[in-house]
């Protein structure tokens, strides 16, 4: 939150109160603005909070622990898939959200140690094409287990989803008081605000901590972070398995507010753009995952609002299909990140550290 | 004399190449003990032997009276031995504050639960090693700097860190490899001031040093290595005027 404060041009470095305030007044009233814009923006700024989740997440992998994963889009997977196999006609089960949600992401953290325990040994690249086999080991079982014994569903994925549904409470439903509507979109995003904000108070907890200064250490430098006495194998599968969680928990919720799943959603290139969000944020930093979650959900939308009638009205016709400019804009702002500010778009100035608990009488 | 740390016929190979054969050495509670020899000579690898980073072809290493367990570094720091490197080898994105507290992570205990609800114990905790760390961090003289990041740190100030942050794992035995390769006449003076702190406050060091003058005026003994064997043990005086260290030293005897 006070990173996400700081971050703001001007206003951060001047008046952190204030910008504080402005972070909060904006996350409170993004949907309602958004709703003037119709429903779909809103739906992409409840897309947004998840990708957020998960980029949370993995840069909790990546950015803290120094761990290149590149299937981590299997966690997100294996969530929601524990959400379609309990709580969905599919198998006729139908278990309460407040016990689906802890299991789904449960079994994405023991997904993440069994991936993380044959990878122990290795570093960077290797590592990369490990885990990018195994999510893609887990998008091709989810796309085949649909025989002998039908259990995914196969590419069709799974239909009807149970809703979300809080202690009696149905968040798919609208609520009426009176004349005045309260569309569902809305409490899905207050919802899922709430789970990023968790998330980022644990990330941060864990980043100030002797597990994230840890990992830190790894990251930087293996050898050494051993030689102090730091249990490498065990702080690695933590943070897969941490990792995953988070994974595992915005994948459940995904296929609940989605009401469907399929395998298509889980593909290499949703793992690459969750990195990129990671990567374009700021690696190593809360605030970075945030904003590259946003800025990458959002604009490819904008985009595609845009891109449409700006070519129509210049040549009478359609040239470029907005997918296509999504991956060229796309590739173009990495590669000038890269260029320009190879920090990301907020460098990671990540503390680990209180130094104002040392006593004041102390410090000279 | 009271053992802390027993070396039994420690031998390494690394393919056919024998990097240690047979070294045996006792090291006393309290003493400086040196560990020197031409470039080559096995110095490293003992260290690396000793504080896990490589498993021994032969031997065993006794701590306290206990064997200390193999390839496990996190054990060996468990157990009571922090190290320095030769290369200086920090936590660079990390301060200097942070990377000595990183050092306390083996006396610590907090759990991921006690940290997600930051319970009394983890606060407490973790105050605690903040003011070791600083106070640490003043020990060792570089207090100023503690909310540097540590690779903007000068090189003499990067070594007296890394001491700060093997000392905050509150060892017995502290072994530097060559913690004053590459500083100047000054530095040396005041790491050697630094070492002599050290052992004055009970940790027993065990240093390996190019610097003759400062293995000399420091150690209360010595161990000469040449070609990974044990070619001399005792007090500098004696070692100084040993035929052997002088020819491998010097090249002399058949080989010259």
């Amino acid at each position: 939150m006070d990173q996400l404060a700081e971050a703001i041009p001007y206003l951060g470095k001047r008046n952190p109160k204030a910008a504080r305030w402005l972070v909060i007044i904006i996350a409170l009233v993004a949907p309602i603005i958004a709703m003037m814009f119709g429903r779909t923006w809103v739906r992409i700024l409840d897309f947004a909070l998840l990708y957020m989740m998960l980029a949370l997440g993995l840069n909790l992998v990546v950015g803290f622990a120094g761990l290149l994963d590149l299937g981590y889009i299997a966690f997100y997977a294996v969530g929601a898939y524990t959400w379609a196999f309990l709580a969905s006609p599919h198998f006729g089960v139908h278990f309460p959200f407040w016990a689906v949600l802890p299991l789904g992401a449960g079994f994405a953290a023991l997904a993440g140690i069994i991936l993380g325990f044959p990878v122990l040994r290795l570093r960077g690249d290797y590592l990369a094409i490990v885990t990018l086999g195994f999510g893609e080991i887990v998008r091709i079982f989810m796309n085949n287990l649909n025989y002998p014994v039908n259990i995914t569903n196969g590419p069709q994925g799974i239909n009807a989803l149970d809703s979300m549904n809080l202690f009696g409470w149905d968040l798919a439903k609208s609520l009426t008081i009176g004349d005045f509507q309260i569309h569902s979109l809305y409490f899905y995003y207050y919802f899922f605000l709430a789970c990023v904000v968790g998330s980022i108070i644990f990330i941060q907890r864990l980043q100030i901590s002797r597990v994230g200064r840890a990992w830190a250490a790894m990251r930087d430098d293996e050898l050494a972070a051993k030689a102090i006495g730091i249990n490498t194998r065990n702080l690695k599968l933590l943070a897969f398995s941490l990792g995953a969680t988070f994974g595992g928990v915005a994948g459940g919720l995904f296929g609940s507010f989605q009401g469907f799943v399929s395998p298509e959603s889980f593909s290499l290139m949703e793992s690459i753009a969750v990195l990129t969000m990671v990567v374009f944020g700021g690696m190593g930093n809360i605030a970075g995952a945030v904003i590259g979650a946003l800025i990458l959900t959002a604009l490819p939308e904008i985009l595609r609002n845009i891109a449409v009638p700006v070519q129509e009205t210049l040549f009478g016709h359609v040239i470029l299909d907005p997918e296509v400019l999504r991956m060229l804009l796309l590739s173009l702002a990495m590669i000038l990140m890269m260029l320009l500010r190879p920090g990301g778009l907020i460098p990671a100035h990540a503390r680990y550290s209180r130094p104002e608990l040392v006593g004041k009488g102390v410090r000279t | 004399m009271i053992k802390l740390l027993e070396a039994r016929n420690i031998g390494k190979r690394f393919g056919g190449l024998t990097a240690l054969s047979e070294v045996s050495l006792t090291i006393a509670k309290g003493e400086v003990y040196g560990l020197i020899g031409p470039n080559g000579a096995g110095k490293t690898t003992f260290f690396n032997v000793l504080t896990g980073a490589y498993i021994p072809d032969e031997g065993e290493f006794v701590f306290n009276g206990i064997e200390l367990p193999v390839g496990k570094p996190h054990l060996v720091v468990e157990a009571g031995i922090a190290r320095t490197f030769q290369n200086i080898r920090l936590f660079g994105q990390m301060t200097a504050l942070e990377n000595v507290m990183a050092g306390h992570h083996i006396r610590t205990k907090a759990s991921v639960w006690g940290i997600l609800t930051q319970n009394k114990h983890t606060r407490e905790e973790e105050r605690l090693t903040t003011e070791r760390a600083y106070e640490l961090l003043k020990y060792v003289g570089i207090e100023r700097f503690a909310d540097t990041v540590c690779k903007n740190l000068s090189y003499g100030d990067q070594r007296r860190l890394e001491i700060a942050r093997a000392l905050a794992t509150e060892p017995q035995l502290l072994a530097l490899d060559e913690p004053a390769a590459g500083m100047n006449a000054t530095e040396t003076t005041q790491l050697k001031a630094l070492i002599e702190q050290i052992r004055h406050d009970g940790v027993t060091v065990l240093l390996i040093e190019h610097d003759v003058k400062l293995v000399m005026g420091l150690c209360d003994r010595l161990t000469v290595l040449d070609f990974g064997k044990k070619i001399a043990e005792d007090v500098p005086s004696v070692v100084q005027k040993n035929e052997a260290v002088i020819n491998a030293y010097l090249g002399g005897g058949k080989h010259a």
